[in-house]
């Protein structure tokens, strides 16, 4: 079970107190109608599903139940950063070399 | 004597304590600190089950929790544990125990036949058996397999035992307590961390339990053992749990813990639970999980007496039971030598030493010298004598050229084999670790440690005495260090004697016997010999992956411990592959089996899912209403009169409903409060509605959709004020909307100043439904001038009911008249109990889910997750009027333009009329166009609605057909097996089509 770090509530918790939503900074349009089909289909379906680094949408649902965002490595499920909703997408390369992969 | 395998003396028993057992009913001696095991032995017992597929006699392998053979079930209060491994039953006054997988008896077994039938059994048998023919699987194989593969037979009753749970953190985890985890336990205490010590026997020490003629600190290592046990126990920062097996290592250092609690207890305290989960969250492990001793693979190596030597050594000096009164012990390593030695130091024959290697090392031919025992270098057992115990054993003299020549026979009673040593790396693996291959060990080993975890000792290939300890005091502290940051002055102490000592073997012995004749077994307890595995290989089996699922090798409860080095080393060879190419297959969790109890916990019964029930619940029960489970709620179904069947109660009360009124309970319904400057706004983005203009005091029917255009969910939405609305959402969908808002709000629109809360459990909602539905409520409504002009349909005031202050709604899912009343929950019962007994002055009706169900469908009412599947868009539905069509964006607008959303051949909504009006359709049904179609042809549509109407006296439907709108006043069909069903498709009202009925 995962041990998960809430940046509202600034403590470390069990996965069951959160949920996990995808893949995070997918902004939706903010107007849908100048969007062509293609990109509407990528905005609701296209996922990278990354093997490695990636950063998730995830809600402390059992706890303070803001949305925030975490960068993990799919492989090994070690988190290496936790930061609130609409904070800028970090820079993954350089967590990843950081963390030493 | 009664214990005719009983020593003198000696072992950790407490022999003043006789405790009388029963195996097969029959009644032996044994005493407080053995094993079932233990005991048997001490009886002379060695055959105690039949083998999984051949039905071969077995005994007792091991003496730990890698048993194979010794499965048994132990009965208590009337009911049977199966499975249980002898190796870890501690005995207790009483104590039952069977074997398993025997018929008619444990002596002579029918089943054993399979042994004879064997070239009927190879690997892949399950594959290549039951491939044909297709019917023969139901009938035939199953049933012969089930009966006669197997282990023990399934209680038959409910679990009457609790079981608990409990959630742990510490600094340091040590999971094995011989001589490494007491070392590395003591060293992390004495820094002050909090330290967790399990280990999964009853008794802590491990190895040094059963160590003769070292010491440690000049001491006896049990007495070591002891003095360090008490130590810790003293210590405020240790947690100790004997009896405890650290089954799991999941991610981010998650150790999952059973603990057995009262199982070796003859009358346990009813108050504690059978096994105890710890979930513990370790900032730092060690793994001392030691090392296994590995079975020698020649032919025969499975009759009961064959045992493993240093198990045979376990029962002598840890047990005090001798494993044979003449014992023939066949090594290619060191250390099997001492349990030679020590068994002849108590007096036993030792038959001889039959080492494989030309020159075993020259201090343990001397020793053997000295004792008299024989010694056979340079040969080998090519097979055994004897059926339900062994009686001798051939040897083979291995010859330079790679052959074996016949070696004779040598009489024994017992065996005792060690094909060297293999590291548990179980938990090392278990926590994503990949094992990396030690060539001068010749074992597989962890390699780089992905959690924060460290294997010392045996479970890394590390042997001897004064070796594990060092390693365990140096890994005790360095855990400790990493964990707090703090460090201590540790004691190391040293020892001397238990030298680690060299050699080993891997993979099938050579012999000079009949090789297609004979069985070597790699996995005894899934009956898989090393033919098994060559055969494999020739059939094209190159992965050891597949190799395991195609034989079964290493897919017993041991999970290959015992026997996956051994398969490897057979499969390479037969693939001439180097045993690196060849691969590892990975130990999952659980270590060793895990009752089911134990993940359960409390969660059975009452606590198996949470039972949500609404203020009215009491009365329906008293009132004999039946009940239907909608998600968590038990909501009431329908309430039959006397001599009324569910058709007659809800015709019944349809029909009241429509002719005076009727009272539902709708507290069910998911309700959010929205609230905020810009809570129309958020509104008007969420749902397809327009939502500006909606004046405070009305409501609106809204529509959800996700944003691919898809209905997810609807409700009447009220606007109490400019600033607060009112919104209802379906029962099953209202933590999935209330989630979805926050979605959007949190992460789209923070912008937004609005605040949303979930008041589903806020609020008790009473439905008065039917034209005299003003007057009931009237007399308890005060505050609101009721009429239908003031008060019209959709409509929404604040007001008090019976002086407690409501919402009170005028809305209809029924097309009657209709008021819905919210007061707060804890006045529900008295507001239920109170209309209840209203509308029987007007002759109306308490009504169910069923009900509500019929009258909407007459309506044409759709219910979301019924009617539509998740591919619904609000034109499929027939309603576009809910669009707002001036509106900028809303979630869906877009993905509703999509081109396959608005291409032609859509599956719409429709209703569907039987032609014979007593006819209901099935819900599910499938509609085709051709009244027979052709097998494969596919269904237009299905039917998503049925129900008989009292309003209509005839049956009606609802259904999604493909271009259904276009289709009105054309026949359809529903094949079904006794015949196919013609239908008109009609539109989705079916009473009331102008509405009339609601406006009064
Ligand atoms: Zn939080």
């Amino acid at each position: 079970m995962l041990l998960i770090y809430c940046p509202y509530c600034q403590v470390e918790r069990a996965e069951t107190e959160f949920a996990c939503r995808g893949e995070a900074h997918i902004a939706r349009p903010a107007d849908p109608s100048q969007t062509t089909d293609e990109e509407w289909v990528e905005f609701l379906y296209m996922r990278d599903n990354t093997k490695g680094i990636a950063a998730e949408r995830w809600r402390h649902i059992h706890g303070c139940g803001r949305f925030f965002n975490a960068v993990r490595d799919t492989v090994s499920d070690n988190f290496l950063k936790f930061y609130k909703a609409g904070e800028p997408k970090p820079d993954l390369e350089a967590l990843a070399k950081e963390a030493g992969k | 004597m009664s214990q005719p395998f009983r020593t003198e003396k000696g072992g950790r028993i407490d022999r003043a304590e006789q405790l009388t057992f029963t195996f097969d009913g029959e009644e032996m001696q044994g005493h407080k600190g053995d094993t079932l095991a233990s005991a048997l032995l001490a009886n002379g017992v060695h055959l105690v089950g039949r083998s999984f597929k051949y039905h071969r006699p077995r005994g007792i392998l091991t003496a730990g929790s890698e048993e194979p053979n010794a499965l048994v079930g132990v009965y208590r209060n009337g009911d049977q544990t199966p499975n249980l491994r002898a190796t870890q039953v501690e005995l207790y006054r009483g104590l039952e125990a069977v074997s398993q997988n025997r018929f008619p008896s444990l002596g002579f077994d029918i089943g054993a036949v399979n042994d004879l039938l064997s070239p009927l059994f190879p690997a892949g048998f399950y594959y290549k058996t039951f491939m044909w023919p297709h019917a023969f699987w139901d009938r035939v194989y199953e049933p012969i397999i089930r009966s006669a593969a197997g282990l023990g037979k399934p209680p038959k009753n409910p679990d009457h035992d609790f079981y608990g749970n409990i959630y742990a953190h510490c600094d340091v985890l040590v999971v094995g307590s011989g001589p490494t985890g007491l070392a590395a336990a003591l060293a992390a205490a004495e820094t002050g961390a909090k330290v967790m010590l399990v280990d999964e026997q009853a008794e802590f020490g491990g190895s040094l339990l059963s160590e003769a003629g070292a010491s440690i600190d000049g001491k006896d290592p049990a007495e070591f053992v002891a003095e360090t046990i008490a130590k810790l126990a003293a210590m405020d920062n240790v947690t100790l749990l004997p009896r405890t097996t650290a089954f799991g290592y999941f991610a981010h250092n998650y150790i999952s813990l059973a603990e057995r609690v009262t199982e070796h207890l003859p009358t346990p305290d009813p108050k504690l639970p059978r096994e105890r989960l710890w979930q513990v969250r370790a900032k730092e492990v060690v793994i001392a999980a030691g090392a296994i001793e590995r079975p020698m693979v020649f032919p025969e190596n499975d009759r009961p007496g064959i045992l493993l030597a240093d198990a045979g050594r376990t029962y002598l000096n840890r047990y005090g039971v001798k494993v044979g009164h003449k014992v023939l012990v066949a090594t290619a390593c060191d250390s099997a030598w001492q349990a030679a030695f020590d068994l002849a130091d108590h007096g036993v024959d030792v038959a001889a030493i039959v080492d494989m290697r030309e020159t075993p090392p020259e201090s343990l031919m001397s020793i053997a010298e000295a004792r008299g025992i024989r010694v056979e270098a340079g040969c080998v057992v090519t097979g055994t004598l004897g059926r339900k115990r062994v009686k001798g054993a051939l040897l083979g003299r291995m010859m330079t050229s790679g052959q074996v020549a016949s070696g004779g026979q040598i009489d024994c009673d017992a065996l005792l084999m060690s094909g060297g040593w293999t590291p548990t790396v179980s938990l090392y693996s278990q926590s994503r670790g990949k094992v990396v291959w030690d060539a001068d060990k010749g074992a597989y080993v962890p390699g780089r440690s992905v959690q924060k975890e460290r294997s010392a000792g045996g479970a890394k290939g590390l042997y001897g005495l004064q070796a594990t300890l060092e390693d365990g005091y140096a890994a005790g502290e360095e855990a400790a260090k990493t964990a707090t940051g703090k460090s201590a002055k540790v004691t190391y102490v040293s020892a001397s004697g238990g030298e680690a000592g060299s050699g080993g073997i891997l993979g099938a012995l050579p012999h000079d016997r009949n090789a297609s004749r004979v069985k070597a077994f790699v996995d005894y307890q899934n009956d898989v010999t090393a033919k098994d595995v060559k055969l494999a290989v020739r059939e094209g089996m190159q992965s050891i992956e597949h190799i395991k699922r195609y034989t079964t090798t290493g897919m017993a409860t041991d999970q290959g411990r015992l026997s996956n080095m051994n398969a490897l080393e057979i499969a390479s060879g037969a693939l001439q592959k180097p045993m690196t190419d060849v691969g590892l297959t990975t130990f999952r969790q659980p270590y060793t089996p895990t009752t089911f109890g134990l993940f359960a916990g409390i969660s059975r019964g009452d606590f198996f899912d949470p039972v949500r029930k609404t203020p009215s619940h009491d009365w329906v029960v008293e009132n004999g209403g039946v009940f239907e489970d909608v998600s968590q709620w038990k909501r009431a179904w329908y309430f039959p009169k006397s001599g009324e069947d569910m058709h007659a109660a809800v015709a019944r009360e349809c029909k009241t409903a429509r002719e005076s009124v009727g009272l539902f309970d709708a507290s069910t319904l998911g309700k959010i409060e929205i609230v905020g400057p810009d809570a129309a706004e958020f509104l008007e983005r969420m749902y397809t509605n327009p939502w500006k203009k909606l004046a405070p005091g009305r409501c609106r029917y809204g529509l959800l959709l996700n944003d691919a255009g898809f209905i997810t969910d609807d409700g009447v939405i009220g606007r109490l004020a400019e600033d607060r609305f009112h919104v209802t959402t379906t029962t099953g969908g209202a933590p999935s909307v209330f989630a979805t808002m926050e979605d959007y709000l949190q992460t789209e629109w923070p912008d937004l100043d609005v605040w949303i809360t979930s008041t589903t459990e806020q609020f008790a909602v009473a439905a008065v439904q039917g034209p005299k539905a003003r007057e009931v409520i009237a007399p308890f409504i005060e505050g609101l001038d009721l009429s239908a002009d003031a008060f019209p349909h959709m409509s929404v005031k604040e007001a008090t009911f019976c002086g407690v202050p409501c919402r009170l709604f005028r809305i209809s899912f029924t097309g009657e008249l209709g008021f819905e009343i919210n007061v707060p929950r804890r006045h529900g019962k008295m507001m239920w109990e109170t209309l209840a007994k209203e509308i029987e002055k007007h002759n109306g009706t308490v009504y169910g889910t069923e009900t509500m169900h019929v009258l909407r469908a007459e309506k044409g009412y759709i219910i979301v997750g019924q009617d539509t599947d998740g591919t619904v868009t609000p034109q499929d539905a027939g309603m576009t009027w809910a669009i707002g069509k001036k509106k900028f964006d809303f979630v869906g607008k877009r993905g509703l333009a999509r081109p396959d959303l608005v291409a032609d051949g859509r599956k719409q909504l429709v209703g569907l009329l039987t032609k014979d009006p007593k006819v209901k359709l099935e819900e599910g049904a499938q509609i085709t166009t051709a009244e027979q179609p052709a097998t494969g042809t596919p269904a237009e549509g299905h039917v998503t609605s049925s129900y008989y109407s009292p309003a209509l006296d005839r049956t009606i439907a609802l259904a999604i057909v493909k271009n259904g709108h276009a289709l009105e006043g054309k026949t359809l069909y529903v094949p079904m097996p006794t015949g196919s069903i013609p239908v008109e498709v009609t539109g989705t009202v079916f009473y009331d089509k102008e509405g009339a009925r609601i406006n009064v």
